[in-house]
């Protein structure tokens, strides 16, 4: 029986009035069932990017090498030299995961490997950026043990290393954690595959895992606001099964190597609609879709489910005609389903059949990004928030009652502690590329057949972005890339992960605004294009939105693998260099939050022409061979950058003495989080040339204190035994998660 | 030396040992599809690490069946070398060609990370390089590296000597501190009866090149190749 479309329907599926007469203009008549869920979740924020493609368009998307640009493809991908290209992208499975931690957490990665194989392109790496709530609720503790494991599991057992990523805990973050993955892989040029539909009579496969009930609305989910029914939402989110994913990457990049693959893409959200009217659009054409050919796993299923579903582990193939036999051994090989659901046709209209009738008949161009589906000018308004907490803090403040206890409890807090409880659950190795697992300030991993590395950063401070967005999106992009200049490298490109709360709230969506500004000001600054990425809005509960929190992924190359470079003291002696200065700046500090509760003063300005000068000599020592360590300073300042450096050496501890300071006054020169900051270690050679190129080009360098001995001292304000410093910042999250033994 | 590499649906580190032997050592080296049962001409087999049928029902339950590990019992019967790593472990145990099972870790949870191992026995072919008590620096990555057998079984394997790596410390001490998993007697790799397969939860293709942090897997894959010139 056919379910009838009413106004409360349409409501239910998240559609405007408006959209709801576009819709019937588009098709010259009422819509059916079916194809009201098809433009639901075409034209679902999570798909359409309706509020944010207009803002999206700022961003610079042009750069040396880049190959796909951002939104053409299912990743962004930069060619590194003789013939290699890398491919990478970050996604968000935010909502999923606040209602079922385990498998929203592995589908994420799942999806985000897809979108990489559908590329032609082999996974190599992947990281994470991770928001939760207060550790101190049992609930988040569940949430970020299954986030964990989802993670984990998949990950593990699909075969990718995960090399890196950070986790940060804020109460905005309680009831709508954070979980976004990126992943990234590499290919030869002539074998990248692309998502699009073309060559009328050429069959359409589908591929992989059979087509259930499980994620059906996972979009719409997606595009909606957390509440107190969203655990009702559950059986919208998918299952993983990584088996099954790891057998699909390994057919299919056989498939595309034999050349007759047309094109390929990934069925995530949307499922068969997103994956068939995106490709028919691209390629200009239509296609013919027969139901009755998908393979199920189970009965009774209708033509709306079908269309959909969101089951995982399933590709969309384009196949030459007349390679079918060749492309159906391959699958069969690894046991996979491969069935022929349909073909292109010339006419420009996606015809669904289920049983010989035709079930949806719909222009593809009309549902998809950037053609017909609806773009909206959201309204914005400056947050009165702000007036409150976005006031930059001035003048000197008070020292602590004892600096060794804050230092020691700044070390020991969730956010700053170290993250070995997670990553040791990662297999940080298989593929044996990783030359830097997790705990330095950038992952790097090489690539075999070109004997160059890749450094690879997530990085986003949401507290930042909060107090000024468009500071901390500036940050965000300054502060990647800075990490992959300690590591060695030099800035490529960026994936990024926007997330926000409702976009039809101005005030939201002024945050998202001026956070994309300082995304691209600072994105044209270091020359690294954005790729491509993702954006989720309705991050929200009925406790408000959660932090303007973009994530940047970004991309190095190290041409030379031998000055990949390490942030942890090496040698006994050396000299320990700040390259910057305190501009004496407590605003949005990790130190205010954790000593005194509190979030305000503004957050630390960043001077884009500074930053790129003291990064440029921060490059220059480590390819004069000058740099033995370089560690950027970020939250908790210059002491707990210290306390990193004297702690992470898989080789084992090392101290420090540093006896000179800067900046107004003691507090900010140990804690503040001013930007542009980096410490690094060299011999006495070394600091005189880093010195002279500083003074040449404006940057401050200075001489602060010395490798060695068994603490770490920072003039008369702290004397702590490393074994101490180790204890709080090695094992306090491992004494919270698996309890105090 | 030829070598080679059995690549069940889920192996995921049949690369890596493609990589440490061909590239690294230099030496003869095959992929093998779990669906062939002939394995003749090679001196060595590999079954790697991963998540073979995805763990799913037990690691190595299903495996066990692919039609590669009739081809593989005749290779042992024969006398042929067989080296197992992590899931190629679990596949040998379930196979029945080497003894107990591996139970989760202790911590329930994955773990990935370098351990120390001390040589117990270095008169084998797969340890034939090193010395007795050497300690050895690889890495693991195993959610089930928790080695259990009966009494009477561990009581035979110490024995016959045929425990030979166990978790230790940096300076070759065994201790509760030192077991990762939870492994009994701290058993990290066995050998069979008849001296020719090895099995071992550490990956010593991932410890090849100074590069990536460790080079003393090399030690395994040189006294197997060793073994190999000693007996001509």
């Amino acid at each position: 029986m056919e379910i009838k479309v009413t106004p409360e329907l349409v409501a239910q599926h998240g559609l405007t009035p408006e959209e709801y007469e576009r819709i019937k203009e588009i098709l010259g008549r009422e819509p059916n069932f079916t194809e009201l869920g098809i433009f639901s979740v075409m034209w679902s924020e999570h798909c359409s990017y309706k509020s944010s493609l207009p803002w999206l368009k700022s961003l610079p998307r042009e750069g040396e090498n880049l190959l796909a640009k951002a939104g053409e493809e299912n990743a962004g991908a930069v060619e590194i030299g003789d013939g290699w290209v890398v491919v990478f992208k970050m996604e968000s499975h935010n909502h999923p995961s606040a209602v079922e931690p385990y498998q929203g957490a592995a589908t994420g990665v799942g999806g985000i490997m897809r979108d990489i194989f559908a590329m032609g392109a082999r996974p190599i790496a992947s990281l994470n950026s991770l928001r939760f709530g207060n550790l101190e609720s049992p609930q988040t503790r569940y949430l970020f043990d299954g986030v964990v494991r989802g993670i984990a599991d998949y990950g593990n057992c699909f075969g990718v290393p995960n090399v890196g990523g950070e986790v940060y805990f804020e109460d905005t973050y309680q009831e709508n954690p954070l979980v976004n993955v990126m992943a990234l892989g590499v290919a030869k040029r002539g074998y990248l595959a692309s998502a699009l539909a073309k060559g009328p009579g050429n069959p359409v496969f589908i591929v992989g895992s059979s087509t259930g009930r499980d994620g059906i609305h996972g979009a719409t989910f997606a595009s909606e606001e957390l509440n107190e029914k969203s655990q009702a939402r559950r059986p919208s989110v998918q299952i993983g099964d990584p088996f099954m994913e790891k057998l699909l990457l390994e057919a299919c990049l056989e498939a595309i190597r034999g050349g007759h693959i047309v094109g390929i893409q990934d069925m995530g959200a949307a499922g068969i609609t997103c994956s068939t009217s995106e490709m028919a659009a691209k390629g200009g054409c239509g296609m013919k879709i027969d139901l009755d050919k998908v393979p199920r796993r189970e009965e009774g299923m209708i033509p709306y489910e079908l269309m959909l579903s969101e089951s995982q582990e399933r590709m969309l193939l384009v196949v030459e005609r007349g390679y079918e036999e060749e492309v159906k051994a391959i699958f069969k090989k690894w046991e996979l389903n491969c069935e022929v659901i349909g073909q292109v046709v010339e006419e420009g209209w996606l015809k669904v059949r289920e049983g010989g009738e035709v079930v949806a008949s719909i222009p593809p161009h009309s549902l998809v990004v950037g053609e017909g589906a609806p773009v909206y000018k959201r309204k914005e308004k400056k947050p009165k928030y702000l007036d409150r907490v976005g006031k930059r803090l001035k003048g000197r403040f008070p020292p602590p009652a004892d600096f060794n206890q804050a230092l020691l409890k700044l070390l020991s807090s969730p956010t700053i502690s170290s993250k070995e409880w997670v990553y040791r659950q990662y297999d940080t190795m298989v593929r044996t590329n990783t030359l830097l697992p997790p705990g330095s300030d950038a992952a790097v991993i090489r690539i075999k057949k070109l004997n160059k590395g890749l450094a690879l950063t997530a990085d986003g401070n949401g507290r930042y972005c909060y107090l000024d967005p468009r500071m901390g999106g500036r940050i965000a992009v300054a502060e990647a890339a800075r990490n992959l200049i300690c590591s060695g490298a030099k800035p490529l490109a960026v994936t990024d992960c926007l997330n926000f709360g409702n976009p039809e709230d101005p005030e939201v969506f002024w945050t998202f605004a001026r956070c994309v500004e300082g995304i691209g000001e600072a994105c044209r600054a270091m020359q690294t294009p954005v790729t491509g990425g993702n954006v989720s809005f309705y991050n929200q509960s009925p406790q408000g939105s959660v932090y303007p929190t973009p994530v940047i992924g970004m991309v190095g190359l190290i041409d030379d693998l031998d000055k990949v470079t390490t942030q942890w003291f090496k040698e006994k002696g050396d000299l320990i260099l700040l390259l910057g200065e305190n501009r004496g700046e407590l605003g949005g500090s990790e130190y205010l939050r954790v000593i005194y509760g509190m979030v305000g003063g503004g957050c630390p300005v960043l001077d884009l022409d500074y930053e790129l000068r003291v990064q440029a000599l921060c490059r220059w020592g480590i390819a004069q061979g000058l740099v033995k360590s370089a560690h950027d300073l970020s939250e908790g300042g210059l002491a707990i950058a210290l306390a990193e450096a004297c702690l992470a050496s898989p080789e084992g501890r090392v101290g420090a003495w540093v006896d000179s300071l800067d900046g107004p006054d003691e507090v900010s020169s140990l804690f503040g989080e001013s930007q542009s900051r980096i410490i690094v270690t060299v011999e006495d050679e070394g600091w005189k040339r880093l010195k002279e190129k500083g003074d040449n080009s404006g940057v401050k360098v200075r001489v602060i204190g010395k490798v060695g001995g068994d603490k770490l001292k920072i003039g008369n304000l702290v004397d702590l035994d490393l074994g101490r410093l180790e204890d709080e910042y090695r094992f306090s999250l491992v004494r919270i998660m698996e309890g105090r033994s | 030396m030829r070598f080679g590499v059995i690549t069940f649906p889920g192996s995921n580190c049949d690369h890596d040992c493609y990589w440490a032997l061909r590239k690294v050592l230099s030496q003869e080296v095959e992929f093998i599809w779990h669906k062939e049962e002939d394995v003749q001409g090679y001196d060595c087999l590999i079954l790697p690490g991963g998540f073979s049928y995805g763990d799913y029902l037990r690691t190595g339950a299903i495996a066990k069946f692919s039609p590669v590990m009739r081809g593989v019992k005749e290779f042992v019967h024969r006398g042929g070398l067989v080296l197992g790593i992590c899931n190629g472990f679990q596949i040998l145990q379930e196979a029945g060609l080497l003894p107990g099972v591996m139970l989760q870790n202790e911590s329930l949870r994955f773990i990935c990370d370098y351990v120390y191992l001390r040589v117990e026995n270095e008169k084998t072919p797969f340890t034939c390089g090193c010395k007795k008590g050497e300690v050895l620096k690889i890495p693991i990555a195993h959610n089930a590296g928790n080695f259990f057998v009966e009494k009477e079984t561990l009581e035979k394997l110490k024995g016959e000597n045929r425990i030979i790596l166990r978790y230790c410390d940096k300076e070759g001490r065994i201790s509760r501190a030192s077991n990762p998993n939870g492994a009994m007697d701290n058993i990290a790799a066995v050998i069979n009866e008849g001296g020719n397969v090895l099995g071992m939860m550490p990956h010593p293709e991932r410890a090849i090149e100074s590069i990536l942090g460790s080079t003393d897997g090399r030690k395994i894959f040189e006294s197997i190749m060793r073994s190999r010139d000693e007996k001509g």
